[in-house]
């Protein structure tokens, strides 16, 4: 949301700045537009805010095995998820999946980007669609797929082990390494997009210039064609950061419950222990740590792209 | 010895011929122009020889080299392009520098040469605006400037002032010619507007359908058109149908019922006669009859269109106080027989 947001902001940006402000007449301020968006806006309220809010509450709560959820108001489940290391090590492990699947992202999909559109018609629609195909894919059973090539007796290390490179089968399932290499190929297709988006804003016959002037292929990649799909690189990092840190169903799947990540501790304590306040707190800390972290991002890439991409 | 040769270079895409077996000779210092309506060839050649394109055919020589055995990025050509195609993340000096930069130019060397290529342009003040902070005939000055500093043995100008408007655009050709007379660079315009060929080049190349119609100055070009499509697209022109005959006193062409002596040899049969609109006057005696359909101020000039039975036919007069006809008279016009050119065949087939 936020990576959109700035990329229409800086869009846009020049013709507000030098639309005129409008003659002073008697303002009649026009309700269509309010009545149009009521819909929508009833539908974020109902479904997104109403929610959260009494998640947030529920957070407040105190829970006893033997009392159950207790109508109290009070911070210690915050208290505990702070203090304790059990948390901090899963909210680390979270963000450092989050982060490492945000850089291979980055370093896959936007070269892909920069290949899909050098192809020529018919290809370039056909392997859109297969960078596009995880998503397109229901999440359960792409991720059952990744299980069963993943397994000790999966694919790749049946495949690895017959051609002698590893005596041992290779443990992806149940690992770190695992629910990012199968996070990353669910979340590449995002970057590509985004890449893609800024590719098209690309003049194509400034690669040619830097070539006229000099430049070797690689330098124009460097120096011309890199600086400017950073911010398409940057804002697909934010939506695949968002997605990677606050991914259940693969995590759930890959990491099963030996490898919790936040929103499978949310789960497990909602589920398993009961525990609905503590989930609850997990799960607003998730959403504030995201939120933090993105809108920082966000801020970062437009103060250091205004100049140039206003 | 000529500096670039062009030798039957081709360019095929598919089953269409963009460019057919065009060869040009260029001479050092020189501007020439590659004028023709849109889908001729022109860009496409221009393309051949900065190496974006790979010719199906032909030779390409710069000062006696094979221009097609190098890379793009080793052929030291200087372009501007249509869109300029500036660097959007780099301020117009990091934009000029680069192609210092890539030439491994020490860094005071390359700012006093940037500084002086901006100044050549009209934008020493500029240095330090990006590229969207500035007018389009800025940019384009940036541009020119770009290609100009790394000194290039050949300045290829892909349609460079077709963005601006047309008060701009005059002020940019009298910059270029400037510009040109002052560095000496042989240059290769791509343009469709006939007005800024004329203006600029040393010779135009009036190509049509992938091929080169003529060659020539652009004065020649125009008083002494080579077919009906030079003539017809080198500013306006009457194009009259008639009919050629042989008899005692030489060749004749015969346009409404007038004869006119053609100093050529044409075989007797359909014929073409065309005139330019400023060559044609008002007579009383011996001439074409017409009546005057329209007649249209245009400040320095009278604009008429005349009905005759040849066909309408375009006269243009100065507005300098002679007395003209009104719309809806009688008239009859007439030219001198040098001021008209004679073609055998139809006007159809232009």
């Amino acid at each position: 949301m936020t990576a959109v947001d700035s990329q229409n902001i800086m869009d846009t940006g020049p013709a507000t700045d030098t639309a005129a402000p409008p003659p002073a007449e008697p303002e009649r301020r026009n309700w269509a537009p309010y009545l149009l968006s009521l819909p929508a806006l009833a539908l974020y309220a109902v479904l997104l805010l109403v929610p959260l809010a009494m998640t947030f509450l529920l957070s407040l709560n105190s829970f006893g095995f033997y009392t159950g959820i207790q109508d109290v108001w009070q911070l210690g489940n915050y208290i505990d998820i702070v203090t304790d290391d059990y948390f901090h090590e899963i909210f680390l492990r979270t963000f450092r999946i989050a982060v490492l699947v945000t850089l291979l992202c980055a370093v896959l999909g936007a070269p892909e980007a920069y290949v899909l559109r050098r192809m020529k018609s018919p290809w370039r629609g056909l392997c859109l669609l297969v960078v596009l195909g995880p998503l397109l894919i229901s999440v359960v059973s792409r991720t059952l797929g990744w299980a069963l090539l993943f397994g000790s007796t999966g694919i790749i290390n049946t495949a690895l082990m017959s051609i002698g490179l590893i005596a041992t089968p290779i443990e992806f399932m149940y690992t770190e390494t695992g629910v990012v290499i199968a996070l990353t190929h669910v979340l590449v297709p995002f970057m590509v997009l985004s890449v893609w988006a800024s590719l098209q804003r690309l003049d194509p016959q400034v690669e040619n210039a830097a070539l006229s002037l000099g430049a070797k292929p690689f330098t124009v990649l460097r120096r011309v064609v890199l600086p400017q799909v950073v911010p398409g690189i940057l804002s697909g990092s934010i939506i695949v950061f968002a997605l990677a840190a606050s991914a259940f169903a693969t995590p759930a799947i890959i990491g099963g419950r030996r490898l919790k990540v936040a929103a499978t501790l949310a789960y497990d304590e909602f589920l398993n222990t009961l525990n609905w306040p503590l989930g609850a707190a997990v799960a607003i800390l998730l959403l504030i740590a995201n939120v933090v972290i993105i809108v920082g991002c966000n801020r970062l890439i437009e103060r250091r792209y205004k100049q140039v991409f206003e | 010895m000529p500096y670039l040769v062009l030798d039957k270079l081709t360019k095929r895409f598919g089953q269409w011929l963009a460019v057919d077996n065009l060869s040009l000779t260029v001479e050092k210092g020189e501007l020439i122009s590659l004028l023709g309506p849109s889908g001729c060839g022109k860009t496409t050649t221009l393309q051949m020889i900065a190496g974006f394109l790979d010719p199906s055919g032909g030779r390409v020589t710069l000062d006696g080299a094979d221009l097609l055995a190098k890379k793009p990025n080793e052929r030291g050509l200087g372009i501007v392009f249509q869109s300029y195609a500036l660097f959007p993340h780099m301020t117009a000096a990091e934009n000029v520098a680069f192609g210092l930069e890539m030439r491994n130019i020490p860094r005071a060397d390359r700012d006093r040469m940037v500084k002086d290529a901006l100044q050549l342009v009209g934008l020493g003040a500029f240095g330090d605006r990006y590229p969207r902070r500035m007018s389009g005939g800025q940019q384009q000055r940036v541009a020119l400037a770009r290609a100009m500093v790394i000194k290039p043995s050949l300045l290829l100008l892909d349609e460079p002032l077709s963005n601006l408007d047309a008060k701009m655009r005059e002020e940019m050709q009298i910059e270029l010619r400037r510009i040109q007379r002052t560095v000496g660079t042989t240059m290769i315009l791509v343009t469709h507007d006939q007005a800024e060929a004329m203006a600029l080049s040393d010779r135009v190349v009036i190509m049509n359908k992938g091929k080169v119609e003529q060659v020539a100055a652009p004065q020649d070009a125009y008083d002494n058109p080579a077919s009906a499509f030079v003539a017809n697209f080198l500013g306006r022109t009457n194009l009259l149908q008639g009919t050629l005959r042989q008899d005692g006193g030489g060749c004749r062409i015969d346009v409404a019922g007038t004869a006119w002596p053609v100093a050529a040899e044409l075989p007797a049969g359909p014929g073409v006669l065309t005139v330019r609109p400023e060559k044609v006057t008002f007579v009383d005696g011996a001439g074409v009859p017409g009546l005057v359909r329209a007649r249209v101020f245009q400040g320095t000039q009278w604009l008429f269109e005349i009905q005759t039975d040849a066909g309408p036919l375009t006269v243009i007069r100065q507005h300098d106080g002679q007395i003209l006809p009104a719309e809806n008279e009688r008239v009859t016009v007439g030219w001198r027989a040098e001021d008209m050119r004679v073609m055998a065949g139809t006007a159809g087939g232009a």
